[in-house]
């Protein structure tokens, strides 16, 4: 059967592709959130898994405002990055596991979760970015991968709660497989931080570190706040943060801390990084 | 024929990007989408305007473009998301354009990006359990 290894939060922004790419993980700025993926990746290496399920928003790439789906699920064997208008280097393409994400896909319908099946998805940074952090020291992505995608980015979105419902789904969905495979999960996005208007650069290192805290222990409070409160707190970009209890969803009830990091700024916004495994029953 | 308002309308120096906004500005971001590909962006940098025209812009969003006026095509309905692919190419950065909205400088709008993340290593330690090197 297939079982959950883990979950992983991080942040997707842009500039972090760009570090990356001009090798600026020592630079002064970036030091200190780069080192505090170093225990994310001796994890990763260790735990070993098979596939990674990205939870991420599409920022304009795949998706036009034409067309916007809710939830989006990858279901193909391969996923390719492409100029997003972003000044992003395009980064070699993804392999996917179209048998895998089928299955995803029917259990997640059967337990009233509509999906969108794509079989070609053109992945942004938002779904780059992680994989990069993760595993852009090895000559190849060491996974195959499941693009979830999720809309924030034309309103109405779903709820918080709908999101860790979501998660709830997939992670039954996952542990339905029959084959042996290893599932990451990472829900990207966030933290505090808003692109647009007079409020724009605004970072609540409180709010922060409540949603860090509860997406461990108490995922039910950031499920209950409702969009609106969340925009207020952390800005309307920071509305992201809601992917995280995606990836919280899956995990069980109980979960071990391996890893929590957080920096900020990180240019406009908050950083938090976590790992969590489910706690032995 | 009614838009119905939201609680996040009230909040201050915000623009939700919903329905009606999308609606209004489907033709102003359809051309920014457009900037997903080169060949587009060299047509738009040789004749701005007469690209802006193509697309069907309003006359309004047509002069905020021309202007580089960032904060007006937000308020006319420019998605951030897509605006960025107006701004990034060009070297305006996320910061710059933030400054922008208020009427900064980009090192005044930098610099309160750092104040507002004063002190966070203390609450860290506060806390407990999180990463320090």
């Amino acid at each position: 059967m297939a079982r959950i290894v883990g979950g992983v939060t991080t942040s997707h922004i842009p500039v972090i592709g760009n570090a990356m790419a001009n090798g600026l993980e020592n630079d002064p700025y970036w030091k200190r959130f780069f080192d505090g993926y170093e225990p994310v990746k001796a994890w990763l290496e260790e735990v070993d898994p098979d596939i990674a399920i990205v939870i991420y928003n599409d920022h304009g790439l795949n998706f036009f405002l034409d067309k916007v789906p809710t939830f989006a699920i990858g279901c193909a064997d391969q996923y390719d990055n492409a100029d997003e208008g972003w000044a992003l280097p395009t980064i070699s393409s993804f392999k996917g596991d179209a048998e895998f994400s089928w299955h995803l896909a029917e259990s997640l319908i059967n337990q009233n979760f509509d999906m969108t099946t794509c079989q070609e998805m053109l992945v942004d940074h938002g779904f780059v970015v992680p994989m990069g952090l993760m595993w852009r020291h090895l000559p190849d992505w060491p996974v195959k991968t499941v693009p979830l995608a999720v809309n924030t980015v034309q309103h109405p979105l779903p709820s918080a709660q709908r999101c860790l419902a979501l998660g709830r789904a997939l992670g039954k969905a996952i542990e339905s497989y029959p084959e042996d495979h290893k599932v990451v999960i990472f829900g990207t996005g966030g933290m505090s931080h808003q692109l647009q208007g007079e409020r724009a650069g605004l970072i609540d290192v409180d709010f922060d570190l409540k949603c860090m805290e509860s997406v461990i222990n108490n995922p039910e409070w950031l499920a209950g706040l409702s969009n609106t409160e969340i925009i207020e707190k952390a800005g309307t970009e920071g509305i992201e943060v809601i992917m995280w209890l995606v990836m919280r969803g899956a995990l069980h009830p109980n979960v071990n801390v391996v890893h929590k990091h957080y920096h900020a700024p990180v240019s406009n916004t908050g950083a938090g990084v976590l790992v969590l495994e489910n706690a032995k029953d | 024929m009614t838009w119905l308002k939201h609680e996040y309308d009230k909040i201050p120096g915000t623009y939700v990007f919903d329905g009606k906004t999308s609606h209004a500005a489907y033709a102003l971001n359809k051309m920014l989408f457009s900037f997903n590909h080169e060949e587009n962006r060299q047509e738009f940098d040789q004749d701005e305007e007469a690209y802006a025209i193509k697309f069907g812009l309003t006359d309004a969003q047509k002069s905020a473009l021309l202007s580089g006026d960032f904060l007006g095509l937000l308020r006319m309905g420019a998605n951030i998301y897509y605006l960025a692919k107006l701004a990034l190419p060009r070297g305006v950065s996320v910061q710059d354009a933030g400054a922008a909205f208020q009427g900064i400088t980009t090192e005044e709008f930098i610099e309160n990006l750092a104040k507002r993340s004063e002190g966070f290593e203390e609450e860290l330690v506060k806390l407990g359990g999180y990463w320090n090197g």
